[in-house]
């Protein structure tokens, strides 16, 4: 079955399990030993050795084969308690895969022993592990053996150590003080020079020199602080590098030494344009593991916020990408509307763009009264702005003369770099979470997944305008349906306890008192659970060891994959239209640094 | 040599009055491109400084001279402070042809000047002077001429900033200049014809009747594009393009340097508004306007006015072209048709019957021209999808 059948047909069936015996049938007992998971996600111990001889086999041998590299990472296992059974390592690497035509995920682990042991790339059958083997290195100093550059990704070059391993300090005040010596300032200096070898670029073509240019980290069309160097033959663009970490806060170490509870605010600055939809991500892993059942109308005012939220990222996305194509007046049509957005957000949840609103088990709070009339208006109020903009940007000649054919890529390029989202669906293939594996109730609603052909910027645009109105249909109908009931959970591990028996009888108050005090104590075991976000598909991979905090938190965001296309992407085309690809594919570089 | 200090002192007068209007006129178009633009963008725009705003200007340019002038390390300084001036003074001196109303009285009383032994005419009199510095006879000439020069001083701008990003602007307008000159040159052939003269006033007066924009409706559309082209402004803005070249080639300049760029960008706007007003829309002329000279002045400025707010309201509206289309849209499409209008313009001028000859003639090519162009546009089209198609790399 090729993906274009998936695109136009019913979904397939989910087939998760089936591939082990597959595995099996092809490799025996070499194929490794499965650990069983709470997500359900079959998890497969496999060797050095033989990784790629599996990687291979279910890329491309395999029927309906698993062809995206959804996520790669590590887990620094030195400290970790309660490992269930697991074969004995130091480091694991973990990859996740994903299979359109089974609607499936596969986890495989390489456990891997000594302080910093090294195991072969996937570059040469992914492209997209180029920058995820690049973080694992600079955050694990894990060495991938062929990796054509093997270089810090997310830290400054002369940083020294791998902060994700255990033993790296979590806190700048366990680290010393500061000092900076004559001979480190050198060593600074020198890092800053640049050198176009050491990015893999080259001087001279057959019968020109290039120019280099430096895009960034300060320019008004990068939308934060992300370096592109150009290689220029003219205007054209040879080559482009993307230099990215700029925005690294570590916001993956600080998972480690914040309790459960306490590590929801931090979600919402990841992709600070998506709100609650970090949250959901997160807790949805959270929920997993703990095994919370959400109440019905938690899920329904989670589903609202979060489509509000869709609206709002996309409104900021519709303005900029107009302006990166140069029309100056559509960005503040559009500011004004997502603040009518936030007018509803803030009522809801007394906050703006971070609003910190969900929960373990359920959200803070019950919707005030009278969030209907707001509602409501929105719905109301929010159509013919679209369709204003529709003339006024998306129909306009130049924009599209601007943007039709520029920046395309198949929808083969795009599931090999591991693109999701929009611009995964400007290529004409409808793949959207929300229908394939529908959670938190996405199941109850209607609503259409728009797709664009060709791939190219206009695409995207169009998948993106589409998508605004389709969330507003998802509104609509939360407006309509809101179910009766609580609002949160009343499983013991829901945080904050529900209060309204906590001062009749002492197990609850102690279960809220430790709920509060020291956060919950989340079972043992590893989950993965990744929803449809604003700009694609987001994961968040919990390790939890039994204890009140994270042991190892991965956070798969969409924008990292998105970025690293961009030499793609814009290789053969002008300056003017690096911008409008970037413009159009929306990324936040807080969601790329993490 | 009599009238010679006579013939000064008006011409240094009347230059005066020129600077003067272009200087305020510049600072209160930055002042009415930014509220205007907000109106357009549901803004306020600058609205604190004195009644309405209005005192913004001098608040900015008090601003602009008390702020650092930055000249980069690598710069060539010298061309680097004469960039600015190359730039300004082409813009200050271009509407020295233009007519801004009819001949009127002027009057005048004697001066004397002590020391000098100069008596300046009669105890009181009355001059008829036209209104506006100088009536040459090849006055559009002047003008292309003039205009070209602003070129010098962005290109040098963009390569003495020893910056990339200054120097792509530099090159872009370049050759986005030199390009549209063309087009520019061509479509005021019309306007020529029909005045049978290229002196500004001689071109005024034959709209006596019908403003030339009746007779060369193409010829005023290519004009004013080309000259968004000429002055930088979108949708041609590449070489300032913001998103792309952060400022283009004026990314070094700070403090009054960069504000000469600005002014010569706004003045050169006021200028070629001035310059289309008189080419095609009749320039000082409207009803009245002969008996009562100040009226024409007014119906001048409301021209002015207008074809400015039509430059606001398309950078408010559109996006930017990319830089190899508006090549193309230049050299492809507008020098083509200024060609065939000036060929259309000289048969009407003749004869009807060759009139209608030469317009089927080159509607026929016209047509063949746009088939070939869309047949070979579905051809590259085609082969771009097979592109697409290829397998994964």
């Amino acid at each position: 079955m090729s993906l274009a059948n998936i695109a136009a047909g019913s979904s397939p069936p989910r087939d998760q399990a089936g591939v082990l015996d597959e595995l099996r049938g092809r490799f025996g007992d070499d194929a490794g030993t499965v650990q069983p998971t709470g997500d359900g996600i079959p998890t497969l111990w496999v060797s050095p050795d033989s990784l790629q001889q599996v990687m291979r086999y279910l890329k491309t041998e395999i029927e309906r084969p698993y062809r995206m590299l959804f996520d790669l990472t590590a887990i620094d296992e030195r400290l970790r308690a309660n490992r269930q059974g697991q074969p004995d390592s130091d480091f694991t690497v973990v990859y996740h895969l994903l299979s359109f035509e089974r609607n499936a995920d596969l986890r495989l682990k390489v456990g891997l022993k000594g302080d910093y042991p090294s195991l072969p790339t996937m570059t040469d059958l992914w492209p997209a592990a180029n920058w995820y083997e690049r973080e694992v290195w600079d955050m694990f100093g894990l060495t991938f053996d062929g990796h054509p550059r093997l270089k810090r990704i997310l830290l400054p070059p002369t940083w020294q150590g791998h902060p994700l391993r255990k033993e790296h300090p979590a806190r700048a005040t366990e680290m010393g003080p500061f000092q900076l010596p004559e001979d480190k300032e050198a060593r600074e200096q020198e890092a800053l020079l640049f050198h176009p070898e050491e990015w893999g670029l080259k001087r001279h073509g057959d019968d020109e020199d290039f120019m280099f240019l430096n895009l960034g980290p300060q320019h008004p069309g990068t939308h934060g602080v992300l370096r592109i160097v150009l290689q220029l033959d003219g205007e054209e663009i040879v080559d482009a590098v993307p230099d990215i970490g700029y925005h690294h806060r570590g916001a993956e170490k600080m998972g480690e030494r914040q309790s459960w509870h306490t590590y929801i605010p931090y979600t919402d600055r990841v992709d600070y344009l998506g709100g609650v939809m970090n949250n959901l991500a997160y807790l949805l892993s959270v929920e997993k593991l703990a095994g919370i059942e959400v109440p019905d109308r938690a899920q329904v005012i989670r589903i609202m916020l979060a489509e509000f939220f869709r609206i709002a990222s996309h409104l900021v996305w519709y303005g900029t990408f107009a302006q990166d194509v140069g029309a100056l007046s559509p960005v503040f049509y559009m500011f004004t509307d997502r603040e009518r957005v936030f007018s509803v957000i803030e009522a809801v949840c007394g906050a703006r763009m971070h609003p910190n609103w969900f929960r373990i088990g359920g959200v803070v709070e019950d919707l005030p009264n009278g969030w209907q009339t707001l509602v409501a208006d929105f719905i109301k109020y929010f159509p013919p702005r679209l369709a204003e903009y529709d003339k006024l940007v998306m129909q306009n000649a130049i924009l599209k003369a601007r943007t039709q054919g520029i920046g395309g890529c198949s929808l083969d390029q795009a599931v090999e770099w591991g693109l999701t989202g929009p611009n995964l669906r400007a290529c004409g293939f409808e793949w959207d979470f929300r229908k394939k594996r529908p959670y938190s109730g996405y199941d109850q609603f209607e609503f259409d997944i728009p797709t664009a052909q060709g791939g190219d910027c206009y695409g995207r645009a169009v998948v993106r305008v589409e998508e605004m109105r389709q969330s507003l249909r998802i509104i609509e109908q939360c407006l309509k349906n809101m179910p009766p009931g609580p609002y949160k959970s009343d499983h013991p591990l829901a945080t904050p306890p529900r209060k309204e028996r906590t001062m009749h009888d002492i197990e609850t108050l102690i279960t809220h008192f430790l709920g509060v005090a020291w956060g919950p104590v989340i079972p043992p075991g590893e989950a993965l659970v990744s929803i449809e976000a604003t700009k694609g598909i987001n994961g968040y991979y919990l390790v939890s060891d039994g204890s009140t905090w994270p042991y190892r938190v991965r956070i798969r965001t969409p924008s990292f994959p998105h970025l690293q296309v961009i030499a793609l992407l814009s290789r053969g085309f002008m300056i003017p239209d690096l911008l409008a690809i970037l413009g159009s594919l929306d990324y936040v570089l807080a969601d790329v640094d993490r | 040599m009599d009238n010679f200090w006579p013939i000064v002192i008006e011409a240094a007068i009347k230059s005066v009055f020129i600077i003067f209007v272009l200087a305020t006129g510049f600072a209160y178009m930055t002042f009415a491109e930014r509220r205007v633009a907000a109106l357009l963008q549901t803004r306020l725009g600058p609205n604190r400084v004195g009644p309405f705003g209005l005192l913004q200007p001098l608040a900015d340019a008090i601003k602009l001279i008390f702020k650092e002038e930055l000249i980069p390390g690598g710069a060539d300084k010298v061309i680097f402070l004469l960039a600015p001036v190359i730039t300004v003074i082409p813009a200050l001196v271009i509407l020295a042809v233009v007519p801004w109303g009819p001949t009127a009285p002027i009057h005048c009383c004697q001066v004397t000047i002590p020391g000098l032994n100069i008596t300046l005419g009669g105890a009181y009199f009355t001059i008829q002077s036209g209104l506006g510095l100088a009536d040459v006879n090849v006055g559009l000439l002047y003008i292309l001429s003039v205009a070209s020069i602003a070129v010098y001083g962005v290109v040098l701008a963009g390569w003495s900033s020893d910056n990339k990003y200054a120097m792509l602007g530099g090159i872009r307008s370049s050759a986005q200049m030199v390009s549209y000159e063309l087009a520019l040159g061509l479509s005021v052939v019309g306007p020529i014809m029909l005045a049978q003269s290229m002196s500004m006033v001689d071109i005024v007066n034959a709209q006596s009747r019908v403003w030339f924009v009746v007779y060369q409706p193409v010829g005023a559309l290519i004009f004013y594009l080309a000259t968004l082209a000429e002055v930088n402004r979108a949708p041609f803005d590449m070489p300032e393009a913001e998103q792309e070249l952060t400022a283009g080639y004026h990314t070094e300049y700070s403090g009054m340097k960069f504000s000469l760029f600005f002014m010569a960008e706004y003045i050169k706007m006021i200028g070629v508004s001035a310059i289309f007003a008189t080419l095609f829309l009749g320039g000082w002329r409207g009803p009245m306007a002969e008996q009562v000279p100040l009226l024409g002045m007014a119906y001048f400025f409301a021209k002015i006015a207008a074809s400015l707010f039509f430059m606001i309201w398309l950078r408010s509206t559109h996006p930017r072209l990319r830089y190899d289309r508006l090549m193309a849209l230049g050299w492809k499409v507008l020098l083509p048709l200024a060609l065939a209008n000036v060929v259309v313009t000289a048969a009407a001028l003749i004869d009807t019957t060759l009139f209608a000859i030469v317009v089927g003639a080159l509607v026929l090519i016209g047509v063949v021209a746009l088939a070939a162009y869309a047949w070979r546009r579905r051809a590259s089209a085609g082969g771009r999808a097979a592109v697409a198609q290829s397998p994964a790399t």
